[in-house]
């Protein structure tokens, strides 16, 4: 495939064949042979080919093969007369990270830390086939897809504060329940409140870097040493089942004729179809931001029974990666409404923009990229030209390098536990094959995934935190 | 190839490699033969009990348009039943194939196990998609299926 370089961390597919706008791909060399090795930049060129996509087909540092679209694929498409497709959002409808900060120090928490792992595990179910611990009707559930946490937080769980400090103020508001099937509510109805398995975790992790000052102190997180706790997870067997189905439901009455793989199935944005796969995903954003709202009340509410307090244990911000939304954009110099796909991919709104807190504006969106198991994760800041970039778009972790059957020939979950544990961090599981699945070698150096961010100007680095406590599902 | 379930000399499902997801490939001397092994290579990704007998079953009957919705739908119907009744599979039987006025019909007999404190499981499984969904008639059936997990 022709691939030309436009500078170290730019390449770029140029417009042949099907393609109706180029593909770019924000990598270094070292990032762009890892994504060689896979489907995922053939996959960039078929998305340039979707009819009147905008500016160019986007793939973030961390792009690995996704179905249909890329993982780590953004395209954005007019809001008015353009399409929207739940392939280019993911089956893991929000799937995204929360991100909250402490007041303690390390210090404060380090001969506890085994004892607040112990005792977050029994707070938040985790694993596979594990249940929540509300038993929901169906008529909760719909308030819940309609309110996101929003719900949640009338119910206890949180604060106002929390919701200020989410994407969308936690709920989206095109949101209905009518557009989610019953086996999607069915799907959703045990799992709410539980972080799942599979890539998702939560960690204690301790600030050990910080990059920009300025805008740490402004996100909380100025003080080397300083705990904060991330938890990773989405939206569940319900999201899962939304995408499921609009796949399904647009093959019946679209078709898949001319298209080079079925999973980039669309329907235009504003027909009906097309509205109710939104407000369908919608919904599913809202189960999620839910779930995470409950989840993090819960490690508070751990923090302060083994640690007798729990000050200033602030939410950082709430991002999703997995979305679709309608933002405005300057494109060739006028502003346009433009429905962006986000599929592994974070939002980077820089500053000024009036979607992000108030508190924030000033510097710009906090952009959470969770690492792999045990390495460090990354606090960026949203920038202005993040915008005629990529749609104001970064990476979203440190994306995989390795098929899982790979991993586990490589990897065993007891031997990544001690290698941890050797390293200071503790490790607790409901599966070693999990952990072996998710070993941090079975993924890209998320370490040279921030640089190209950063140099290129997706989103800036402004701190850095390892973990000390990983639970995993 | 870590998990594969062999019977004989003739695999009925391989996993591939994939970087992100599960691939595999089920085979079977008919298409109803394939899919049940392709329902048993789902179940290997959820526990390892697919050679278990399985005091429950379930009757599934499912419709599609064309044999992919079928494989889909039924892949489907393994991690709908896991999440929402904690049912894990360990057998198939019985697959019957039918034509429908709009295309297909497929039922057949799912045996497993209740999920209990004793079953340890592997993962889970997000969802079965179309993504380099193949079926190929080659003297048998291979069904080509990849797995968001």
């Amino acid at each position: 495939m022709e691939l030309n370089k436009i500078s170290d961390n730019i390449w770029e597919i140029p417009k042949h064949g099907a393609m109706k706008v180029p593909a770019r791909f924000y990598a270094s060399f070292k990032l762009l042979e890892a994504a060689r090795g896979d489907k995922s930049l053939e996959q960039a060129k078929n998305v340039a080919g979707l009819e009147g996509i905008v500016r160019m087909a986007y793939v973030m540092p961390d792009a690995h093969q996704g179905y249909g679209f890329p993982i780590g694929g953004v395209a954005a498409f007019d809001a008015e007369t353009g399409l929207i497709s739940p392939g280019g959002v993911g089956y893991d409808i929000n799937c995204g990270v929360r991100l909250l900060r402490t007041e303690f120090r390390v210090q404060d928490v380090q001969s506890r830390l085994r004892e607040l792992l112990t005792e977050i595990f029994k707070e938040v179910p985790a694993g596979v086939g594990k249940g929540g611990v509300t038993k929901l009707s169906l008529a909760v559930l719909k308030d819940i897809l309609v309110r996101g946490a929003e719900w949640a937080v009338e119910n206890g769980y949180g604060t106002q504060d929390d919701l200020l400090a989410t994407e969308e103020g936690g709920r989206m508001a095109e949101a209905e329940a009518g557009p989610v099937s019953k086996r999607a509510l069915e799907r959703g109805i045990p799992q709410l409140g539980t972080l799942g398995a599979g890539n998702h975790f939560l960690e204690i992790q301790k600030v050990d870097k910080i990059f920009d000052r300025n805008v740490a102190r402004a996100f909380g997180l100025d003080e080397v040493g300083r705990i904060a706790v991330m938890i990773h997870c989405g939206s569940r067997g319900l999201g899962h089942q939304v995408a499921s189905d609009y796949i399904e439901i647009m093959e019946d009455k679209i078709g898949t004729a001319g298209l080079p793989d079925r999973e980039l199935i669309h329907a235009p944005l504003r027909s009906a179809l097309g509205q109710q796969y939104y407000k369908a995903m919608c919904a599913a954003v809202n189960y999620a931001f839910a779930n995470r709202q409950m989840i993090a009340h819960w490690v508070r509410d751990v923090f302060k029974k083994v640690l007798g307090s729990s000050p200033g244990m602030r939410q950082v911000y709430d991002v999703c990666h997995n979305v679709a939304k309608v933002e405005e954009h300057a494109v060739g110099g006028a502003s346009r409404r433009l429905c962006v796909h986000r599929k592994g991919a974070t939002r980077s709104f820089g500053p000024g923009r009036p979607e992000i807190p108030a508190a924030y504006r000033p510097f710009g969106q906090p952009v959470i990229i969770p690492g792999s198991m045990g390495t460090a994760s990354y606090v960026l800041v949203g920038t202005a030209e993040a915008e005629e970039l990529s749609f104001s778009s970064t990476a979203h972790g440190a994306g995989r390098l390795m098929s899982r059957n790979e991993a586990l020939r490589r990897f065993r979950g007891e031997q990544v536990r001690d290698d941890l544990a050797r390293r200071g961090i503790e490790l607790k599981s409901t599966s070693w094959r999990g952990v072996a699945e998710e070993a941090s070698g079975a993924y890209k150096d998320v370490e040279d995934v921030v640089r190209v961010s950063h140099e290129v100007g997706l989103g800036r680095l402004v701190a850095r935190l390892v973990p000390m406590g990983v639970m995993k599902g | 190839m870590v998990y594969n379930f062999f019977m004989g000399q003739n695999p009925r499902y391989v996993f591939l490699d994939h970087t992100a997801d599960a691939k595999f490939r089920a085979r079977g001397d008919t298409f109803e033969e394939a899919l049940a092994n392709a329902a048993l290579a789902v179940a290997s990704l959820i526990w390892n009990g697919t050679q278990a007998g399985g005091a429950e079953s379930r009757t599934i009957s499912i419709q599609g348009r064309d044999h992919e919705r079928l494989v889909v739908r039924t892949l489907e119907e393994i991690v709908f039943l896991f999440e929402t009744e904690g049912f894990l599979l360990a057998g198939v039987d019985d697959v019957r194939l039918g034509r429908v006025e709009d295309g297909w019909r497929l039922q057949a007999v799912f045996r497993g196990e209740r999920l209990s404190d004793t079953h340890s499981l592997r993962g889970g499984v997000k969802a079965i998609t179309y993504n380099e969904l193949k079926i190929e008639r080659n003297g048998g059936v291979t069904i080509q299926v990849v797995v968001d997990v």
